[in-house]
């Protein structure tokens, strides 16, 4: 279920991409923000958790699982050269499943690790602050990841659409709207934070059972769609 | 021996018919598709290989269907017509990775390059190849696996005149091993020199099938139009109607010139000089009218 060929392809041509370089810029901002917050505030595990929950987990996590998930496959969707994947005796979901693992890999190194480092500056990890949004960033990382890989096989306007739902859906009604709440990637891992930081640091509207049975049931969904999406992919001609 | 099977197959886009009710068999050799931009070819192309379905009848690699089976690729090798691969890679690189998706390794990969000349530049960038090179390396990753049939959709775009000549030879080897091998094209002259046997697309449809003497002859047989300017115009007139090959003459008075039609190319190629010489007639002008080759296919569709 996993082929190392279509691994390698993938990642060299997310890594060696111009928007490549949003991966390196949002964390370097994160931490950047988190040490001008240190230094201007002080250690405060509720600012902490304010500047992790508020940029780290409603932004940059959902704007690097756009980059990473929609470029793991739809770059090769537009231009055709996905051609040299599916004319070759390797099943469309082992070509998903790769990509989803690598989509993972990518969002989990540019946004978990960065997040963990950020709150290591901000309050050296008191109060679980820096592990719980760590954790969260994971199985965010997961959940948008499968999401944005089944929008890049489907739409050829996937990074657009994975910017409004991460900038629009995630960053604002997420944290505004009631109903949008239940609904959003980053409230179940929030969920998952609040289960590991002290008590009040960091509140989510979903209740853990529904949170994970939630991502992973998306996660799930997500990629065997877009197995089933790549197996009847058509390449249409030029003319 | 492998045998691609297209049966009453049509393919429709929206309310736009690409391709409308096809039958035709490809066997071993080099069978060449021929037709006009824009016929349909690279859709029949795209079903051959498995990446279109048929709105409807059934496209067939020896029986087994090819859409949604990927198992189809272990004897089908791919060269399509768009000019994207991976580009961030080398050629070798590129062509080992298509090695490895069919279990293969360096050692296949580095035959392939070799059969398609191209280690020279192996260890260079895609990015950096000419148009040529690029068809070459994509020819590479279709051969690495030795398909027993090969596609080849407008495999000589953009490629000069070596080129063409190199990849001609390869092809030719490859159908005189019995290895099935289809390219489209919509040059005539490219596909008399390399297919044993063409077909012929035209708006959809199959327009002729059979060997490219039959094909040629219905196309050099078809009635010729020419628009013809001399120095006595009707005298030149009389003197080619009295002749069978010409079929009909108009005097075109506000051009100043004779419309001519004629039925049978070969003698009036040779008569119109010849009649010309005989009356002391100089001829100014003599351009064929309709050697668009839209008007050449149009005219195989209604044979």
């Amino acid at each position: 279920m996993y082929n190392p060929t279509v691994a390698r392809l993938t990642y060299r041509a997310l890594l060696g991409r111009r928007r490549a370089a949003i991966l390196f810029v949002l964390p370097g901002l994160l931490l950047l923000i988190a040490a001008a917050v240190r230094g201007f505030n002080g250690p405060d595990d509720q600012i902490a958790a304010d500047v992790l929950g508020g940029f780290a987990l409603a932004t940059m996590v959902p704007l690097i699982g756009v980059i990473a998930g929609t470029g793991a496959i739809g770059p090769e969707i537009d231009d055709g050269s996905i051609v040299y994947l599916l004319a070759k005796p390797v099943k469309r979901p082992t070509i998903i499943l790769t990509k989803l693992i690598v989509a993972i890999a990518v969002t989990m190194v540019f946004s978990a690790v960065p997040t963990f480092l950020a709150g290591l500056i901000l309050n050296g990890n008191g109060q679980q602050v820096a592990v719980a949004h760590t954790v969260a960033a994971l199985v965010a990382s997961i959940a948008y990841s499968a999401l944005f890989l089944l929008l890049g096989t489907v739409s050829r306007h996937a990074v657009v659409i994975g910017l409004v739902y991460a900038l629009v859906w995630e960053a604002l009604f997420g944290s505004l709207i009631e109903g949008a709440k239940t609904l959003s990637v980053q409230q179940w891992a929030l969920a998952v934070a609040e289960r590991v930081t002290g008590d009040g640091l960091v509140a989510s509207d979903v209740g853990l059972p529904a949170a994970v049975a939630l991502l992973a049931g998306v996660t799930v969904a997500a990629t065997w769609y877009a197995g089933q999406k790549l197996r009847t992919l058509t390449l249409a001609g030029d003319e | 021996m492998t045998t691609i099977d297209i049966d009453h197959v049509s393919r429709w886009f929206g309310n736009v018919v690409a391709v409308n009710d096809v039958t035709m068999t490809i066997g071993p050799g080099v069978t060449g598709l021929l037709g006009p931009n824009g016929a349909g070819k690279s859709t029949l192309i795209n079903m051959m290989g498995g990446f279109l379905a048929p709105s409807n009848g059934t496209v067939t690699l020896d029986g087994e269907p090819i859409w949604r089976n990927e198992s189809v690729y272990r004897r089908i090798g791919v060269v399509p017509e768009r000019e994207a691969m991976y580009d961030f890679l080398t050629g070798r690189e590129f062509v080992v990775a298509n090695a490895e998706l069919h279990g293969l390794g360096a050692a296949e990969a580095g035959k392939a390059l070799a059969t398609v000349e191209m280690e020279y530049a192996q260890d260079r960038k895609i990015a950096t190849y000419s148009k040529g090179m690029r068809q070459r390396v994509k020819m590479a990753s279709a051969l690495v696996h030795e398909p027993s049939v090969l596609l080849l959709d407008e495999p000589f775009n953009g490629m000069d005149p070596r080129q063409r000549m190199q990849l001609m030879d390869l092809l030719r080897r490859m159908g005189a091993e019995g290895r099935t091998v289809l390219f489209s094209s919509h040059i005539l002259e490219e596909v008399e020199q390399l297919a044993s046997h063409i077909e012929v697309i035209v708006a959809g449809r199959h327009a002729a099938s059979g060997d490219f003497r039959r094909i040629r002859r219905l196309m050099t047989d078809r009635p010729h139009r020419y628009l013809v300017r001399s120095s006595d115009d009707r005298a030149l007139a009389a003197a080619l109607i009295a002749d069978p090959s010409t079929a009909g003459i108009e005097v075109d008075v506000t051009e100043g010139a004779l419309r001519i039609q004629a039925v049978d190319f070969a003698r009036f190629t040779e008569l119109l000089p010849r009649v010309a010489r005989e009356h002391s007639i100089r001829l100014l002008t003599v351009s064929p009218s309709d050697e668009s080759l839209e008007s050449v296919f149009s005219y195989l569709v209604a044979a």
